[in-house]
């Protein structure tokens, strides 16, 4: 089918990337906050989808949802923040083990409380965004897909900033790289914990919102975001924007293409595949490299 | 210590109060009889479950208000124990073992979805105990020989079967090219099937066949080789979350296709969520409130919509109306073997043949309602942008007529 009708693979290539965009922007909060805290965070998804259902409220009372990526981020900030005080900071230095499941028990408790507050429809906001058409209406994109890849993008892109300019940002970087000594030279890393955590929900908001734009929620949509977001991570590294934007927009593209080659059913089957494979590869790398040092 | 003393005392008395109230549950007591369910109250199919005990409670209330059920001479009032299964099926199971074994309920009611009833129905089937379900389509339940259970609505197969004959009429008899996405679960999946079966007996070819995985919320790249490969027909069966995807992207995307039938429109309040991008649709149902089947307990269809309105704040989904065609079926055959003996009651279920203002009811050896079928509606939007479901197939009762082709994007 790629072969018969070639507008088919710039209409994937476009499909992947703008997809790619949005999910890379899930996987960056969960880096930073993995990174920094040694955290990984199961209740990712669910905090998705819990920014989804701001934008998707400001929605039923008449207020357009995109306004929602800008009210969503502050909320889920304080949420984030409330989960850091309550739960993460008491399993933040003991071993993953104790932090995922931590963080599994705040999912299903996301998931439970979502569904007791919003019900178990899913739910969807219009945007109103009409289509781009491109080459004589071949390639065909909603222009929300489009609003959603550029939101990412000046979302990271200030973040980066952020990241390098700001005297937290710079706190969050000194922590990253080793908590004990940035204590010592004065760093709050209780502080600085409590905001990564925070920022890591407030991303999560802004992909929320967007999801609810051009996707659909529900409480219990949020693990596969999840899964996603860490399995762009394990493929870009800890720690690596640049990295992640291009392993996210990757797997979309690839996922575009399966989908086209293999059929819809192998679509999310041969990612997995994809991942199992940079895994081994990077693990065949590795040894090799130790047997050099021998 | 006194303190302590109190407690005890109080935790044993509640103990005792707990455990005769458990015996005095048990099957026909007194003037009642007491049926069991397992409903999802909460966790994914909470909105539907509380569709489902709605219908229920309406039935039961009419039914028991309007004279009851007569056995044996004597007068017999329905009444329900309800257990939250919490939307999983290990959970369902478990509860009807309770009900059956330690509640002694003798007769059961289905809960909500295929998959909750097929957790359920090894259990009644292995305590002998009649269980009228109203919310499980799969074509799987049917085929597995269980005695003692009976589905009022239409087997899933038969879902769309209707949409495919009428776009094969409309095309001069010739078959047509068929575009297929079906989520990968039991229903759907059975839906699919039915669509095979459909389009082997009309000559139709199908052209796109996705099967698109749970998690998946996207379908553009199944709408992009729509719109390169032009079918007549595209069918797409994925719960609430494939409908409002489907339309969704179809509106954002211009896809063109002459015909788009799709399961679960009342469900996902598609065209409330959607407005004029649900436009003609085609949506298969199991019952609409204008359809014109009788019964002496609520009438018709209109009158059942009305009072369900009243009593519950919401125009009823077909959900809740099969609900309460259980109960009726339930009365109906409690008096017409007139007796409280599981394996009379079950032969009597067996036997049923009788309109309810949901529809004919009549089952297969297999428990599936053979006597119903299932109906199309399209959704219709006037100028203001207002939208309403209306039937247009079967044409025995039909309100509007069938708009097809779907006029072209580029033309609305």
């Amino acid at each position: 089918m790629v072969f018969q009708y070639p507008m088919i693979t710039v209409q994937a290539c476009l499909d992947g990337i703008l997809l790619g965009i949005l999910f890379a922007l899930i996987a960056y909060g969960m880096a930073l906050q993995w990174g920094v805290m040694n955290i990984i965070n199961i209740a990712q998804g669910d905090l998705v989808i819990l920014g989804g259902y701001i934008a998707y409220f400001m929605y039923l009372y008449g207020i357009h949802p995109a306004w929602g990526v800008i009210v969503s981020p502050i909320i889920m900030y304080f949420v984030g923040v409330g989960i850091y005080k309550l739960v993460i900071n008491k399993v933040v230095d003991r071993d993953l083990f104790i932090s995922i499941l931590a963080t599994f028990g705040i999912s299903i408790l996301f998931m439970q409380l979502m569904n007791f507050a919003f019900g178990a429809d899913v739910v969807l906001a219009n945007s109103g965004y009409g289509t781009t058409f491109l080459f004589d209406s071949a390639v065909v994109l909603p222009n929300s897909k489009i609003f959603s890849a550029f939101v990412s993008i000046v979302f990271a892109i200030c973040l980066v900033i952020y990241m390098k300019k700001s005297k937290l940002g710079r706190a969050i970087r000194a922590t990253a790289q080793n908590a004990r000594a940035a204590k010592i030279l004065g760093v709050d890393t209780e502080k600085v914990y409590a905001a990564t955590f925070g920022l890591n929900a407030a991303l999560c908001g802004v992909a929320g919102a967007l999801i609810s734009i051009t996707f659909t929620i529900h409480p219990y949509m949020g693990l596969p975001y999840t899964i996603r977001s860490f399995m762009i991570v394990i493929v870009a590294g800890l720690g690596n924007l640049p990295g992640v934007a291009m392993s996210g927009m990757g797997l979309g593209v690839f996922e575009e293409f399966a989908d086209y080659i293999l059929g819809t059913e192998f679509r999310i089957g041969s990612v997995f595949l994809l991942l199992v494979l940079i895994l081994v590869y990077r693990r065949f790398k590795l040894s090799r490299k130790r047997e050099y040092l021998k | 210590m006194k303190i302590k003393n109190i407690i005890i005392t109080f935790v044993s008395a509640i103990a005792i109060l707990f455990s005769t109230s458990v015996v005095s549950f048990a099957k026909v007591v007194g003037d009642k009889i007491i049926l069991g369910a397992a409903i999802s109250l909460t966790g994914k199919y909470s909105s539907n479950g509380v569709h489902t005990q709605n219908g229920y409670n309406m039935a039961v209330d009419r039914i028991n208000s309007m004279g009851g059920v007569k056995v044996g001479g004597k007068t017999y009032k329905f009444d329900i124990i309800y257990y939250d299964d919490e939307s999983n099926p290990k959970r369902a199971a478990q509860l009807a073992e309770r009900l059956i074994s330690q509640d002694g309920v003798e007769f059961m009611l289905g809960p909500y979805s295929s998959g909750l009833t097929k957790a359920i129905a090894p259990v009644t089937e292995k305590y002998g105990v009649p269980m009228v379900e109203a919310n499980g389509a799969s074509r799987s339940l049917f085929t597995k020989g269980y005695k003692y259970l009976f589905a009022v609505l239409a087997p899933a197969n038969l879902y769309l079967d209707v949409a495919i004959r009428t776009a094969v009429e409309l095309n001069g008899g010739k078959g047509v090219r068929i575009a297929q996405a079906f989520e990968q679960d039991a229903f759907s999946q059975d839906v699919r099937l039915g669509i095979l079966d459909a389009a082997k007996e009309t000559g139709s070819e199908i052209i796109i066949d996705d099967k698109l995985p749970k998690e998946l919320n996207d379908m553009a790249a199944t709408l992009v080789k729509v719109k390169q490969m032009k079918p007549d027909v595209l069918v797409v069966s994925g719960h609430t979350k494939g409908a409002l995807t489907a339309i969704r992207q179809i509106a954002e995307m211009k896809v063109d296709v002459p015909m788009l039938a799709m399961t679960h429109c009342d469900a996902a309040k598609l065209s409330k969520q959607h407005g004029k991008n649900s436009q003609y649709a085609l949506c298969a149902s199991q019952w609409h409130k204008t359809l014109t089947y009788k019964d002496d307990f609520f009438k018709d269809g209109m009158t059942y919509a009305a009072d369900f309105d009243k009593e519950f704040g919401y125009d009823p989904p077909y959900q809740s109306a099969e609900s309460s065609a259980a109960l009726l079926v339930f009365k109906d055959a409690f008096e017409r073997a007139n007796s409280f003996d599981q394996k009379k009651v079950r032969d009597a279920l067996a036997a049923t043949n009788m309109q309810t203002f949901y529809g004919n009811i009549k089952f297969a050896p297999g428990g599936q309602n053979v006597d119903k079928p299932m109906v199309l509606f399209q959704v219709m939007c006037d100028g203001a942008g207002k939208c309403e479901n209306k039937v247009v197939a079967p044409l025995k009762w039909a309100s509007a007529e069938l708009i097809h082709p779907i006029p072209k994007w580029s033309d609305r």
